[in-house]
């Protein structure tokens, strides 16, 4: 693999970052104890995630990337490369083993790794949002769409009924969730309906930062068309950062500037998008797009 | 007081020992200390089954000396069987004086109301509390609801009452209604019917809640701000008999039921409605 050609593309992606909103350094996720030797042991070059020395797993390591007010950045490779673990380290969901997260709150920079749970949980109600693959993961299911779109208004303060009615049928308006369905259970919509409701509550605060993980991978193609449209309007239109994750190349495509190539918990190319998808060059990514555009 | 009174007063045949008055005093202590807060403790066998009022009965009996004097409703009335049987085990277990007067009360045990009359300064109201939980409703893992409580997370809460109020319309929950008490915690207001949430604010008299059956302890504590959850643009209501009188007293200011198949209508507090009568 042509190292240093890698890494000039990967310089010219970073010129193309104007402001960083969300910037994470060096983030990793060890299961089991670990040191230099065992981190050295994994790896896209050792290919696997599990080290040989004490069975110790390195699901993501030295994960740096930053991400810009109104741009998509995506995170692309295949089930079990870590992709997922960097996502759910960045929601709150995993505690990282190391790095940091930094997310540029007005003119401070707070660490999201390094605050009090409750104040992590209170960035997850007003400043990161996260769309998960299954809705029934980030909507409750036996509640109406619109007490899903209450909740997290009633958590950042919210006390008036009116004003949260208003605000629930707008967001589902936006997201093309029909207003007749807005107080009926989420468990009787269908799959792509459920979505929408999703992404309805993560934007209901208007977040700076929001984060998809396999947005439509339970979607069928039609379906998933419209919510990808839907997504990448509402990106343009918010200016919010975003991180998609996804093994589907179709998706990052159609969502993100630049990308990420995640292997057995490393990235191994980034690059932007379009240029990684013409002209891939570590022989990971070439057997991803190869089997992609088959 | 040092252990050794304690066990020189151990063999009184009293039904609580002073050890077990010892430990639901602390915690009923730690319970005003923190308004709202549940208090676990180490709940007894009483000769009342759980779920009987037997929380409650603890605590009556930790508190009660035999210079007080003890009042016992169950709905109202001081004249059910309930009432009437707990009022005896108290006395006769602690030597307390028994009235049917709330004002001549200093501890009245109560499951479903607070007497309309009488509680001042010197009063201590003991509730009987079923489910001492108020987000039950929402979640049913224990961890989760300490953490809700310890960040007063409480937007599921809201949620529910949203939810009440799209379906119905109106929100409908009658009684134990969640309130926000002294601006932390929210607690669950036991059985007690809509009509006396307003005067548990800022009331002048001590309110300890025991629920026996779950083992906590909470409290809240004299001249207390007590705010009933409700959204802005939705006016907390009590409930309204639309111009019912009492039948017996002919009085329309308290909180009347009405009997069974009926549209006659009582007091729910025997004790005020007979005072109206002898008054008249």
């Amino acid at each position: 693999m042509n190292d240093t050609f890698t890494e000039r593309r990967y310089d010219i992606a970073r010129l193309a970052i104007p402001e960083w909103l969300l910037k994470v350094e060096r983030l990793g996720k060890v299961y089991g104890p670990y040191d230099d030797e065992i981190i050295a042991s994994t790896g896209s070059e050792r290919d696997t995630a599990k080290s040989s020395i004490n069975g110790s797993v390195v699901a993501a390591w030295d994960v740096s990337f930053e991400v810009a007010p109104g741009e998509a950045l995506g995170i692309v490779g295949e089930s079990g490369s870590g992709k997922t673990t960097v996502l759910r380290c960045l929601a709150g969901d995993f505690t990282p083993s190391t790095g940091s997260a930094t997310i540029r709150l007005g003119s401070d920079d707070v660490n999201i790794f390094d605050v009090e749970p409750a104040q992590r949980r209170r960035l997850r109600v007003d400043t990161v949002s996260v769309v998960y693959q299954d809705p029934s993961e980030g909507l409750k299911m036996n509640v109406t769409a619109g007490g899903n779109i209450a909740e997290p208004l009633t958590a950042a303060g919210w006390r008036n009924f009116s004003k949260i009615r208003a605000r629930a049928s707008d967001l589902l308006a936006r997201t093309e969730v029909p207003l007749n369905r807005m107080d009926d259970l989420v468990r009787a919509f269908s799959g792509g309906m459920r979505q929408r409701v999703q992404i309805a509550k993560a934007l209901a605060n208007s977040p700076s930062v929001v984060l998809f993980d396999e947005p439509t991978t339970g979607l069928d193609a039609s379906v998933a068309a419209g919510v990808l449209d839907l997504i990448r309007s509402l990106l343009e239109e918010h200016r919010i950062a975003a991180v998609v994750v996804s093994h589907d190349f179709s998706v990052i495509e159609m969502l993100t500037s630049r990308c990420l190539v995640m292997h057995h918990g490393r990235i191994v190319e980034s690059a932007l998008t379009d240029q990684l998808l013409e002209d891939p060059h570590h022989p990971y990514t070439q057997r991803l797009v190869a089997a992609a555009r088959a | 007081m040092t252990l050794s009174d304690l066990i020189d007063r151990h063999e009184s045949g009293e039904l609580l020992d002073e050890f077990a008055k010892r430990e639901i005093r602390r915690a009923t202590l730690a319970a005003v200390a923190i308004p709202g807060y549940q208090v676990p403790f180490g709940s007894r066998e009483m000769p009342v089954a759980r779920g009987w009022g037997s929380g409650g009965l603890q605590i009556t009996l930790a508190v009660t000396h035999d210079d007080d004097t003890v009042k016992v409703i169950d709905q109202g009335d001081d004249d059910g069987v309930n009432a009437v049987n707990l009022r005896r085990l108290v006395t006769s277990s602690t030597g307390a004086d028994e009235t049917t007067t709330a004002s001549e009360a200093t501890v009245t045990q109560s499951r479903h109301r607070i007497p309309e009359d009488g509680l001042d300064e010197s009063s201590i109201l003991v509730l009987q509390v079923p489910v001492p939980e108020p987000l039950r409703g929402v979640e049913r893992d224990m961890r989760e609801l300490a953490r809700m409580h310890a960040e007063a997370d409480y937007s599921r809460m809201w949620v529910s009452l949203y939810e009440d109020k799209v379906r119905n319309g109106v929100i409908t929950q009658t009684t134990g209604y969640p309130c926000l008490v002294n601006e932390r915690y929210v607690v669950a207001t036991t059985p007690i019917p809509r009509w006396d949430i307003p005067r548990l604010h800022d009331a002048p008299f001590l309110t300890l809640f025991g629920a026996g059956r779950e083992k906590r302890i909470y409290a809240i504590p004299p001249y207390t701000i007590v705010e009933p959850l409700t959204f802005e643009d939705v006016p907390f209501e009590v409930e309204d008999s639309d111009g019912a009188r009492c039948s017996l007293c002919g009085k329309s200011e308290s909180f009347l039921v009405s009997l069974p198949n009926s549209t006659t209508w009582l007091c729910s507090d025997t004790d005020w409605c007979a005072r109206q009568r002898g008054s008249r």
